[in-house]
């Protein structure tokens, strides 16, 4: 982990990122191909613009203006023109298809690799984190990546283009962009140095207060209940005028920037005709000139501010790519062993065997557990919220590995089964019910695609919701959206015990917290768990009294760490931790 | 959009400058080109070097100027956007402390915090925005055409014939564009979904071994998102090309037509070559008038959600203290057939009536959604009853100063909030309250250790308590509600996440230390309520029971059913 957490190498990131463009090697050397086009067209319009001046000019010199060679020099222009626009056009629409279909690659690699991940990963690292690698970290690498690789390389070509265009007409005259150039460069570093921890500053500030606001306007409520209103505006007072101060030092010097980009180059044009109309008297140059030199002079100043910003918002892709190329880097779920075999429809027979086990190597918190669960048993989980029961449900599914012992079912050990057949022997009803945007008979079937409509609402019926179910607008075929306004909790909790019903699996792993839901869900769902119960290995993370006293074995853990087991009559007997438990909900 | 403008009446004076200062900058900044062609058709000829000298050095003042000005105005423009919106969000979330939850549920919670964050935001950009390219664009725009009128009136006629159909590209463009972009969120929005689906669910999928079905869910969504990401940048990707064709066809007619005015006599050289430099300016301004409008139209959105809020009237709040005496003998709660409904028609609660003497435990239980929740409401007075009364000490609750009312409970609800701040401040919630007080409320609250293992009153609380479990959570919450020595302590399934151990110790604790307070507890375990004087069973809003928990085991068969299943079978019926 530390070690990932080192910075990757910039040249490290780009070599990563290149793969991503060569892929489309062909449509890439095009679009350069293109640019160059476009920008040479760009420039020649200008050079031909100059021979028309000269062209009116002769008129001052009492010739007559060249009417001809203007219309020539004219339809020369608007053809560069036409087609520099098309070409411009042709490439952006080629950069659109290349930079899409980067996007979605790494989208893709992203997700695949999510599906890869073991499930400590997703204990780690918030929902939230990994959102937005994936979509807002991958916007960002686009638009730099694709636009502006392209984009240094036009101006790049563009600059040269117009300084070697200038060049040829005076290169007296371009001294004056040996001036004018590095005074904007420098200018330009001075105000992003000074700007950037400021705008760094005011996102921090605007983060603050949007969490401030959200976190006040929740808790309104509470607010209240304590006459916090008056309070609570004196704190919002002081962020507001945090972040509008932050908002404002940000925009007091980031507001310097376009004034002073065009202070350069109006100074540019200032000296450009100064030292022009001096030149022009010397008789080196031609008002033509001056004019074709002036035009050159904005292509030639434009770009090299526009690479200052681009290298700015490079610097941002890189720390997004780099974001991205973590979560690409991380260890996948540890491969089936090579001679490992599938066991299909297992009987449930489970025996752990001095099993050691912890979730960081310095803290164990399975001390060498062995357990013999023959087919149809009961285990119950018991403890005090937060101390660790779902551990074992971990190790069984093999979502973690053991440290050391084995862990057999059916006699054969798990660590030989491949993980997908040994998962599927298992059904799951877990406390946070777990529905996609889907329909109704889309999430019941979830991991039973062979299904009939008969047999989802055969299992609808045994869970008691089938009638709810018809309730609902479309029935069966109703689209759960993610607030789930439509379906209360309790009824969710009843849809995946349908889904666990459905499978054909012989060992259930149930957790059967219902906190929250209303008592006479309650009453339906415990029934829906005792049919799904039924001939099956059971293991319980047990909250209900009834299901404890029932139990063949009850595991008690404390702190993570299994404390006692027993029967319910066996640990009652004693001095026991689980007798203090039990005992606690009558005092 | 009007009534916002009243936000910035106070910075007139200094707008007022600010936007001298820019006219002036805008204007000096139109002079260059001017200048330029004075020194090529006026100066040059003259063969002299010393006026071309001067009207360069003229020119570099200029610059020099308009870089000055430009600056000092903006600096301005953004002071009085800050002030402006500093007065705006303040004025926003008072009125919204001060609002009903009636209105709070109109307008529900994230939508409010999004008009005090995001709509603010776009308002104080749009403030800045209009007051630094609102005056330069239109200066640049009508200011560019009348220097090119002064310098040739018909070339100056090529441009205006260009303008509108640049105008009309870039509106249709960038309005449809707004279209497809909504679509393209739209897409983005159910790719993210699956991606959240897949991170909650990773047990499940793992267990059912549906990676693979997964992946092609995945891969539907982020196709449809690639297409029409592609299809709204294809249509953007139209306006730059045709914007610099139009620019540099419009120079190529210059260019034409010059010629032959040149021919005729009717204008000179230079003024074509500065033609060229303004015809780039004034069509810059027009696509910087187009981003304005763009820029408007979404601040008018904005400022209508916000205003909706600022213009909503205040409920409830106005009570004046209403009695002179309190009446002797009273019980110190009753409910007198109260019906309560929500604005939405829900949740309501029928015809209920109970007494409650100084003292005495109300326990409620019943189905989430039953109504529990809804009594806690009406008496600490969130909202108003329909039908009638509650009563405190013998007076209608509507007659207490709502501060007063208030000030007698001491509260924790369903889902209660810890803020992110310090387990002190946590506790204390701004009310006057010492290190002793709170540590006592936090010991009875079974939270002591805990708190200590964290490192004391001092320790950190992240936002929403993320750094806590769910029953270090409610401990802290059920401390805040006793530190104030309260002479009512509500408890709204405060206790659920406690194992049943800590839950009884916290029992025996407010028995012995609030004897004097009246105490509701609702729950959802019958072990939390069972020792209360009175128990109230609800159902779908109507009271189905009420008595001891020996009463109702009895005469409830509700009561009774929750009963065996959280307890078994005899046993709860023998305590």
């Amino acid at each position: 982990m530390n070690e990932q957490r080192e910075k990757m190498k910039k040249t490290a990131v780009l070599g990563r990122l290149m793969p991503y463009l060569l892929r489309h090697k062909g449509l890439m050397a095009l679009c350069i191909l293109l640019t160059i086009g476009g920008n040479l067209l760009g420039l020649a319009g200008p050079y031909f613009s100059g021979f028309a001046i000269d062209a009116i000019k002769l008129s001052e010199d009492g010739k007559g203006v060249d009417l001809s060679a203007v219309w020539r020099y004219a339809a020369i222009m608007v053809v560069l023109y036409i087609l520099s626009a098309l070409l411009s056009y042709i490439l952006s629409r080629l950069m659109i298809i290349v930079s899409r279909k980067v996007v979605n690659r790494m989208r893709k690699d992203v997700f695949d690799k999510l599906t890869e991940l073991p499930v400590g990963y997703f204990d780690r690292n918030q929902t939230g984190d990994i959102l937005s690698r994936i979509s807002y970290d991958i916007d960002t690498i686009n638009t730099s990546l694709s636009h502006d690789l392209v984009q240094i390389f036009a101006s790049a070509v563009t600059v040269i283009g117009a300084l070697v265009m200038m060049i040829s007409i005076s290169p007296l005259l371009v001294l004056v962009f040996a001036f004018t150039v590095p005074l904007s460069v420098i200018l330009t570093k001075k105000i992003t140095g000074f700007t950037r921890p400021l705008f760094r500053k005011r996102s921090a500030k605007l983060g603050e207060l949007n969490g401030f606001v959200e976190e006040m306007i929740s808790g309104q409520k509470t607010l209240r209940a304590y006459s916090q209103e008056e309070n609570t505006g004196k704190k919002f007072d002081v962020k507001n005028t945090e972040t509008a101060e932050a908002y404002y030092r940000a925009e007091y010097y980031g507001s310097m920037t376009g004034p002073s980009v065009n202070f350069v180059n109006n100074l540019s044009l200032s000296l450009v005709s100064f030292f022009g109309a001096v030149l022009f008297l010397k008789g080196s140059i031609s008002i033509g000139n001056i004019s074709t030199f002036v035009l050159y002079s904005r292509k030639f100043s434009g770009p090299i501010n526009e690479v200052a910003n681009i290298i700015g918002e490079l610097q941002s892709a890189f720390s997004a790519a780099e974001r991205v190329f973590r979560l690409l880097d991380e260890q996948p779920e540890p491969a089936d062993s090579e001679n490992a075999y599938e066991l299909n429809g297992a009987l449930g027979d489970v025996r752990l065997d001095n099993v050691r086990f912890g979730y960081s190597m310095d803290k164990e918190i399975i001390h060498g557990l062995s357990l013999s669960v023959p087919k149809g048993a009961l285990v119950a989980i018991v403890g005090p919220t937060g101390a660790g029961k779902t551990t074992i449900v971990n190790l069984l599914m093999r979502f973690y590995d053991v440290d050391s012992g084995e862990i057999r079912l059916d006699g054969n050990p798990i660590k030989d089964l491949t993980r997908k057949s040994l998962r599927l022997n298992y059904s799951m009803v877990l406390q946070d019910t777990w529905l996609f945007n889907g329909t109704v008979s889309e999430n019941i079937a979830y991991g039973s695609e062979q299904a009939t409509r008969e047999d989802i609402e055969r299992v609808c019926r045994a869970c008691g919701i089938h009638d709810y179910i018809e309730t609902l607008p479309e029935g069966y075929d109703t689209v759960l959206d993610d607030d789930g306004s439509n379906i209360s909790k309790g009824q969710k909790q009843l849809m995946t015990i349908a889904r666990a019903m459905l499978l054909p699996s012989s060992l259930l792993i149930l957790d059967e917290a219902t906190s929250n839901v209303d008592t006479r869900t309650e009453l339906q769902i415990q029934r829906a768990m005792r049919a799904l119960m039924a001939d099956k290995t059971c293991f319980v993370i047990a909250h209900r009294l009834s299901t404890v006293r029932n139990a063949d074995i009850i595991l008690v853990v404390r702190d993570g760490e299994i404390v006692e087991r027993g029967t319910h009559d066996s640990l009652m007997s004693g001095d026991t931790f689980y007798k203090q438990l039990y005992n606690a909900q009558f005092a | 959009m009007k009534r916002l403008l009243s936000y910035l009446r106070p910075y007139i004076p200094r707008m007022s400058l600010g936007f001298l200062i820019k006219v002036f900058g805008t204007l000096v900044e139109l002079a260059i080109p001017w200048i330029l062609s004075y020194i090529i058709d006026d100066l040059i000829p003259l063969g002299r070097i010393s006026p071309v000298v001067i009207w360069g050095c003229l020119m570099i003042l200029c610059s020099l100027l308009a870089w000055i000005g430009n600056i000092a105005a903006n600096r301005m423009a953004s002071a009085v956007a800050r002030d402006f919106t500093r007065g705006l969000r303040h004025d926003l979330f008072s009125r919204i402390s001060y609002l009903s939850e009636r209105q709070v549920d109109g307008f529900t919670i994230p939508s409010l915090i999004s008009r005090v964050t995001s709509d603010t935001y776009v308002l104080h950009q749009t403030v800045g925005m209009m007051q630094r390219l609102g005056v330069r664009a239109p200066i640049m725009l009508v200011g560019g055409v009348i220097v090119t009128l002064t310098l040739d009136p018909v070339l100056t006629l090529i441009m205006v014939a260009t303008l509108p159909v640049v105008g009309a590209i870039t509106f249709i463009v960038s309005r449809k564009g707004a279209k497809l972009f909504k679509i393209v969120q739209k897409a983005s929005d159910s790719m993210l979904r699956v991606v959240r689906e897949n991170a909650v669910g990773v047990r499940v999928i793992k267990a059912l071994s549906k990676s693979g079905y997964e992946r092609e869910r995945f891969k539907k969504v982020n196709d449809t998102l690639t297409e029409r990401e592609r299809v709204a940048e294809k249509t953007m990707a139209l306006i730059n090309p045709v914007m610099s064709l139009l620019l540099n066809l419009g120079i190529v007619a210059v260019i034409v037509a010059g010629a032959y005015r040149v021919q005729f006599g009717l204008t000179k050289v230079g003024k074509i070559i500065a033609f060229m430099n303004l015809f780039t300016i004034v069509l810059n301004a027009l696509m910087a008038i187009n981003r304005m409008f763009t820029m408007l139209s979404r601040a008018a959105a904005s400022s209508a959600r916000v205003l909706e809020v600022l213009d909503t009237p205040m409920e409830l709040y106005e009570t004046e203290p209403h009695f002179s005496f309190l009446p002797e003998n009273a019980p110190h709660i009753a409910f007198k057939d109260v019906t309560f409904k929500y604005d939405r028609g829900s949740f309501a609660v029928r015809h209920l009536s109970f007494e409650l003497k100084r003292g005495e435990t109300l326990g409620i239980i019943g189905a989430t959604g039953a109504g529990k929740s809804t009594i806690i409401r009406a008496l600490m007075r969130y909202y108003d009853v329909a039908e009638g009364a509650i009563e405190i000490d013998g007076v209608d609750i509507r007659d207490y100063a709502t501060a007063d009312l208030r000030a007698k409970f001491g509260v924790v609800f369903q889902n209660d909030t810890l803020f992110k701040d310090t387990v002190r401040e946590n506790i204390r919630l701004g009310r006057d309250i010492s290190d002793e007080q709170l540590t006592e409320a936090a010991r009875r609250a079974q939270a002591i250790n805990f708190i200590t293992n964290q490192g004391g009153l001092d320790a950190e609380v992240a936002i929403k308590g993320a750094n806590l479990s769910g029953g270090q959570k409610q401990r802290l919450l059920i401390s805040r509600a006793l530190a104030g020595d309260p002479e009512i302590l509500i408890l709204d399934d405060s206790s659920s996440a406690l194992d049943y151990k800590t839950d009884s110790k916290l029992r025996e604790e407010i028995r012995l230390h609030c004897a004097h307070s009246t105490k509701i507890i609702i729950a959802q375990r019958i072990s939390s309520i069972m020792h209360a004087e009175k128990i109230l069973v609800i159902d779908n809003g109507n009271v189905v029971g009420m008595g001891t928990h020996n009463e109702l085991m009895k005469t409830c068969p509700l009561y009774r059913e929750i009963g065996e299943s959280q307890i078994g079978e005899g046993k709860a019926a023998a305590v």
